[in-house]
C-alpha cells in the first residue's frame, strides 16, 4: 500500500470533506453515548434541539461562535504562513486586559468612538505579546509552538494575580473579577431578549477583510508563499522575517479582539472564566475550515452549536457535556485524515 | 552464459508506459551503457532490477536463475550492487561503519570490524580504490565518497555493478580515475551497467550501448561502431541542433565584482577576493566542482546575500541594497540552481509564479494584485515559450522539470534583461529542453545581455562561453579566452591547480 499524489483534487471533494468528517464524528460519538447508557438518537435530538431548536438556542449558539470566529481567524492566517501560533488563548486575555484597562474609567467617550478604541487597544495588546515569540523565532530560531503555548500559562497566571490583587472589584462580593466596563464601552445586543451582541457583526466583517487580504493583495500572496516554500519566497524577494511579523500581528490582533468582544459584549467584566479555551478551539475551527477565512465562520458556528447543544443535552439526557469535546476532536481528526486523502490517493499493492 | 538477462519487461504507471517490452542482456566482463533522456525508462528498469517495483510482465534472470520480483534482498543476494547518483552514506559515520552498515545480523552483539577492515583493504588494493577506512565520510571529497559507494557494493560480493550517472559530480581527472577502476573491475570478471547521458564518456568507457526512448529499447550498437551524432539522434528520435557559437563585439560592463569576499557559513565555502567583469554580448562560463563557492557567488549576484566585503557594481553603479526585486526591476534575469524548489512555488498556480519576482512592482498601487493582467501575461508566455501545461490556473507542481525551466526562462528573459545569472540551467534536462535553454541564452546574448553561466558540464561551458573562469575553494581563476583553453586545463584548475603563467585577467 502506498500513497500517490493526485494530479488535481476535485472541488466537490474539498467541499464534501468537512461534512463527511462531521458525519464520521457523529457516528463514532454514538458509541460513546451508547457506552454512557443512552440512545444516541435521543441524545442527538436533544443536542440539536439545544443548539438550534429555538430562537433562543440559535442566538446562544451564535453568541458562542463570536470568539471562535476571532480565534479561528487568528489560527487560520497564522497557519497559512506556517507560523504555528498556539497562543491565541493568552492573546485573548491580553485583549481582555487591555479592554479592562482602558474601558473601566480611564477614558469615557461616546460609544461610537469608545468601542473602536477598545477593540484597537485589545488588538494591539494581542499583537504586542506575540512580538516576543516572533523575535525569538526570527532571531534565535526558537520554535514558536513552545513559546506561544507556554506564554498562555504565564498570561493566565498574570491575569489571576491582577484579579486577586490590584484589579479586584471590591463590589464583587469577593469574586475574583475586575470592575465593569463603563456603559459606553459595552457592545449592544442585536436581538431582543438574547445575549447575541454586536461582536458578531465585527467578527463577520473581520472574516471578510481577512479573506480579501489573503485573496487579492500582495500581503496575501506573501503569506501563502512563505507558508508553501520559504526558499522560493526568498528568491522572489519576500522577506521571511517581515512576513512572519506581519502574520503574527494579524493573528495576535484577531485573538486580542476575541477577548475585547467577550469582555465588552458578553460578560461585561474580566474574569478567569472568560474563555473556556476559545484560543485552543480556534485551532480546531481553523483546521475544520481548511484555513479559509469564510469557512471559519461556518465552522465556528458549527463548533459553537455542538458545545451549546451538548450543554443542553447534558441537562435533559444523562450524558456529560464532555461529549462535545469528543465530537469536536473526532471531526478534527477526520478532517486531517480527509485532507490527506484529498491530496493523495491510496494505491493498493506496489 | 549471460550474467544478467532482462526478458520482455513491461511496466505501466496508469496511462504512462515506462517500460515497453524491454529485453537486454549483460555479459560477463562487459561494460554496457544504458543511454536515454530523462523519462526514457532507465530508472524504472533499474528499480525493477532492484526490487523497488514489480514489472507488469516479463522477468529478470541472473546467471540463468530467475530473480524474485519485488525483493531488494533477493537482488542483493544475487550479487547486484548499485551506486546511486545521490550518495546514500551516513555522513557522521566512518567509511568502515558505512560499508558494514546493514551487513551484520542484529543478533550479533559485537561487529567484526577487524575482519571487515581487512576485506576493505584488500578490495581497495585490488581495484585501486584508495580510501582510509577510518576516515569520517563527512570529511571526504565527492570522488572519495563515490569510491566508498563502490566498495560498499563490492563488499557485499556484488558481481554486477550498476552505476547511475556516476560522473555527474566528478572533475574530468576524477572521471579518468573512475574509468581506470571500472576497467580494472571488468578485467577481474565483474559486469558493469553504466547509466548516463554524456555521450563522450559512454563512447569512451563501454563495450556496447543500449538506447532507450519513451520506454522502448530503440537501438543497440557496439561502441566501436557508434559516434556522438548517431547516439544523440537515437536518443532523441530526431536530429538535435545545439546552438552555434558566435563571437560578438562586446559592449559596456554590466557586472563588475571588485575584491568580493564572503565569509564561510553553515558548512558552505566562502569567497575570497573575487574579481570579475562581465560585458554586454558575452557569455562567461564558470566551471567548478559543485560546492566550491558557486552558491555564494550566485547568491550575491542574485541579490540574496550581502558580501562581507568588496564591491558589486551593477550596470556601472555600486549596489547598496541587496534586494532581488530591485535587481529584477533593473534588468537582471535570475535562473536559480534548484528550479523546482527555489525557482517556483509548486503549490501555487502558474500565473502566480509568473508574477513572483515582480509581485510588488506589478500590483495596483503596490498592494492589490492585478490578476487579470497577470493571467493574460501568463497565457501569452505559455504560448510563446510552448510551456506544456493545463493552463495559467494549473498548479505548478504538475509541470515537468523542462517545463518549469521554460517557465523560469519565460519569466526572466521576456523582460529583455541586460544581465543573466544562470545557475546550472540545463542540469537534469533532456536533450530537447537543453537545446531550448541554450538557444534562449544565446538569443539573449545576441540581443545584448551579458551572461554568467555556472555549470558543471564542461562540454556545455565550452560550447557556449566566450570566456571561461574556474572556481575552486572560493577562489576564482580567469576568466580566460575560451579558445585558449583545453578541457584538461580547466579540469586541473577545477581540482585546485593554478594555470601555468596565469594571473587574474579581470
Amino acid at each position: 500500500m502506498r500513497l500517490k499524489t493526485r494530479r488535481n483534487t476535485p472541488v466537490w471533494l474539498i467541499a464534501a470533506l468537512p461534512i463527511l468528517s462531521i458525519l464520521v464524528a457523529f457516528i463514532f460519538g454514538a458509541f460513546f453515548i451508547i457506552w454512557a447508557g443512552e440512545s444516541p438518537i435521543t441524545a442527538y435530538i436533544a443536542l440539536i434541539n439545544g443548539a438550534l431548536g429555538s430562537s433562543f438556542a440559535i442566538t446562544e449558539s451564535l453568541t458562542r461562535a463570536i470568539p471562535l470566529i476571532f480565534t479561528g481567524l487568528a489560527a487560520a492566517v497564522a497557519f497559512r504562513a506556517k507560523f504555528w501560533n498556539i497562543g491565541a488563548e493568552g492573546q485573548l486575555y491580553c485583549g481582555a486586559m487591555a479592554a479592562t484597562l482602558v474601558g473601566t474609567g480611564m477614558i469615557d467617550l461616546p460609544s461610537i468612538i469608545m468601542i473602536p478604541v477598545l477593540f484597537v487597544a485589545g488588538a494591539l495588546a494581542g499583537c504586542l505579546i506575540l512580538l516576543l515569540p516572533v523575535f525569538l523565532k526570527t532571531h534565535m530560531k526558537v520554535d514558536e509552538v513552545v513559546t506561544t503555548l507556554l506564554l498562555n500559562f504565564i498570561i493566565l497566571l498574570f491575569v489571576n494575580m491582577l484579579l486577586e490583587g490590584p484589579w479586584k472589584d471590591p463590589m464583587a462580593m469577593g469574586w475574583p473579577q475586575a470592575a465593569r466596563i463603563i456603559d459606553n464601552g459595552v457592545l449592544p445586543t442585536i436581538v431582543a431578549k438574547s445575549r447575541l451582541h454586536f461582536g458578531i457583526i465585527i467578527a463577520l466583517v473581520m472574516s471578510i477583510i481577512m479573506w480579501a487580504i489573503l485573496r487579492f493583495t500582495v500581503w496575501g500572496y506573501e503569506i501563502r508563499a512563505v507558508g508553501y516554500n520559504q526558499q522560493a519566497s526568498t528568491f522572489y524577494g519576500i522577506s521571511i522575517n517581515k512576513s512572519v511579523l506581519m502574520v503574527a500581528l494579524f493573528s495576535g490582533g484577531l485573538a486580542g479582539m476575541a477577548g475585547v468582544s467577550e469582555v465588552t459584549g458578553l460578560k461585561g467584566y474580566l474574569t478567569l472564566t472568560l474563555s473556556p479555551g476559545f484560543g485552543y478551539t480556534g485551532i480546531a475551527v481553523a483546521m475544520l475550515a481548511q484555513l479559509h477565512p469564510i469557512g471559519v465562520i461556518v465552522s465556528a458556528i458549527f463548533l459553537a452549536s455542538i458545545y451549546v447543544g451538548a450543554d443542553a443535552m447534558s441537562r435533559t439526557v444523562d450524558i456529560p457535556n464532555y461529549i462535545a469535546d469528543i465530537l469536536v476532536a473526532i471531526s478534527l481528526l477526520s478532517v486531517l485524515v480527509g485532507s490527506m486523502l484529498a491530496r493523495f490517493r491510496i494505491v493498493w499493492g506496489k | 552464459m549471460k550474467k544478467l538477462q532482462f526478458s520482455k519487461i513491461c511496466k505501466n504507471f496508469g496511462a504512462v508506459v515506462a517500460n515497453d517490452n524491454i529485453s537486454l542482456s549483460l555479459g560477463e566482463g562487459e561494460i554496457l551503457s544504458l543511454l536515454g533522456e530523462n523519462g526514457a525508462g532507465k530508472t524504472t528498469l533499474m528499480n525493477i532490477l532492484f526490487g523497488h517495483y514489480i514489472s507488469d510482465k516479463g522477468f529478470i534472470e541472473v546467471e540463468g536463475k530467475r530473480l524474485t520480483p519485488g525483493s531488494t534482498k533477493a537482488s542483493l543476494d544475487a550479487g547486484i550492487g548499485m551506486v546511486h547518483q545521490h550518495f546514500t552514506l551516513a555522513e557522521n559515520l566512518t567509511v568502515l561503519e558505512n560499508i558494514i552498515l546493514g551487513t551484520e545480523p542484529l543478533s550479533r552483539l559485537w561487529s567484526k570490524k577487524k575482519l571487515a577492515y581487512k576485506k576493505i583493504e584488500a578490495l581497495s588494493k585490488r581495484f585501486g580504490l584508495l580510501i582510509n577506512p577510518d576516515a569520517k565520510v563527512a570529511d571526504l571529497t565527492v570522488g572519495e565518497k563515490q569510491r566508498v559507494e563502490i566498495i560498499k557494493a563490492l563488499y557485499r560480493d556484488a558481481s554486477i555493478l550498476i552505476l547511475d550517472e556516476p560522473t555527474a559530480v566528478l572533475t574530468p581527472q576524477e572521471t579518468i580515475q573512475l574509468f581506470k577502476v571500472l576497467k580494472e573491475m571488468v578485467n577481474a570478471g565483474l559486469s558493469i551497467m553504466f547509466i548516463s547521458h554524456k555521450l563522450n564518456e559512454i563512447i569512451e568507457i563501454s563495450d556496447r550501448i543500449v538506447v532507450l526512448r519513451h520506454g522502448k529499447l530503440v537501438g543497440e550498437v557496439a561502441t566501436k561502431k557508434a559516434n556522438k551524432e548517431l547516439l544523440a539522434e537515437m536518443m532523441v528520435g530526431h536530429k538535435v541542433t545545439r546552438p552555434a557559437y558566435e563571437k560578438l563585439e562586446i559592449g559596456k560592463a554590466v557586472v563588475e565584482l571588485n575584491n568580493v569576499c564572503l565569509n564561510a557559513s553553515d558548512g558552505s565555502v566562502g569567497l575570497s577576493n573575487i574579481n570579475l567583469k562581465i560585458h554586454e554580448k558575452e557569455i562567461i562560463g564558470l566551471a567548478g566542482v559543485s560546492g566550491n563557492g558557486q552558491f555564494g557567488l550566485a547568491s550575491i549576484l542574485q541579490g540574496l546575500t550581502h558580501p562581507s566585503s568588496g564591491e558589486f557594481k551593477l550596470f556601472g553603479q555600486s549596489l547598496i541594497k541587496y534586494d532581488p526585486r530591485y535587481l529584477t526591476k533593473s534588468g537582471v534575469a535570475r535562473i536559480p540552481e534548484d528550479r523546482s524548489k527555489e525557482g517556483v512555488i509548486g503549490e501555487m498556480a502558474l500565473w502566480e509564479n509568473f508574477l513572483g519576482e515582480e509581485l510588488r512592482s506589478k500590483a495596483k498601487s503596490g498592494f492589490i494584485i492585478d490578476k487579470k493582467k497577470a493571467v493574460n501575461n501568463a497565457e501569452k508566455l505559455i504560448k510563446e515559450y510552448d510551456i506544456r501545461c493545463e493552463g495559467a490556473f494549473a498548479s505548478t507542481r504538475l509541470l515537468s522539470g523542462g517545463n518549469i525551466q521554460k517557465l523560469i526562462l519565460a519569466r526572466s528573459l521576456s523582460n529583455n534583461p541586460r544581465f543573466i545569472i544562470a545557475n546550472k540551467p540545463a542540469r537534469g534536462l533532456d536533450e530537447g529542453a537543453i537545446s531550448f535553454v541554450q538557444h534562449q541564452i544565446i538569443n539573449a546574448k545576441t540581443k545584448g545581455a551579458g551572461v554568467l553561466l555556472i555549470s558543471e558540464d564542461l562540454d556545455e561551458i565550452f560550447e557556449l562561453s566566450d570566456r571561461i573562469a574556474v572556481i575552486f575553494d572560493g577562489k576564482l581563476q580567469g576568466p580566460f579566452d575560451a579558445s585558449s583553453l583545453t578541457i584538461n586545463q580547466v579540469g586541473l584548475m577545477m581540482s585546485g591547480e593554478m594555470k601555468e603563467g596565469s594571473f587574474n585577467e579581470a
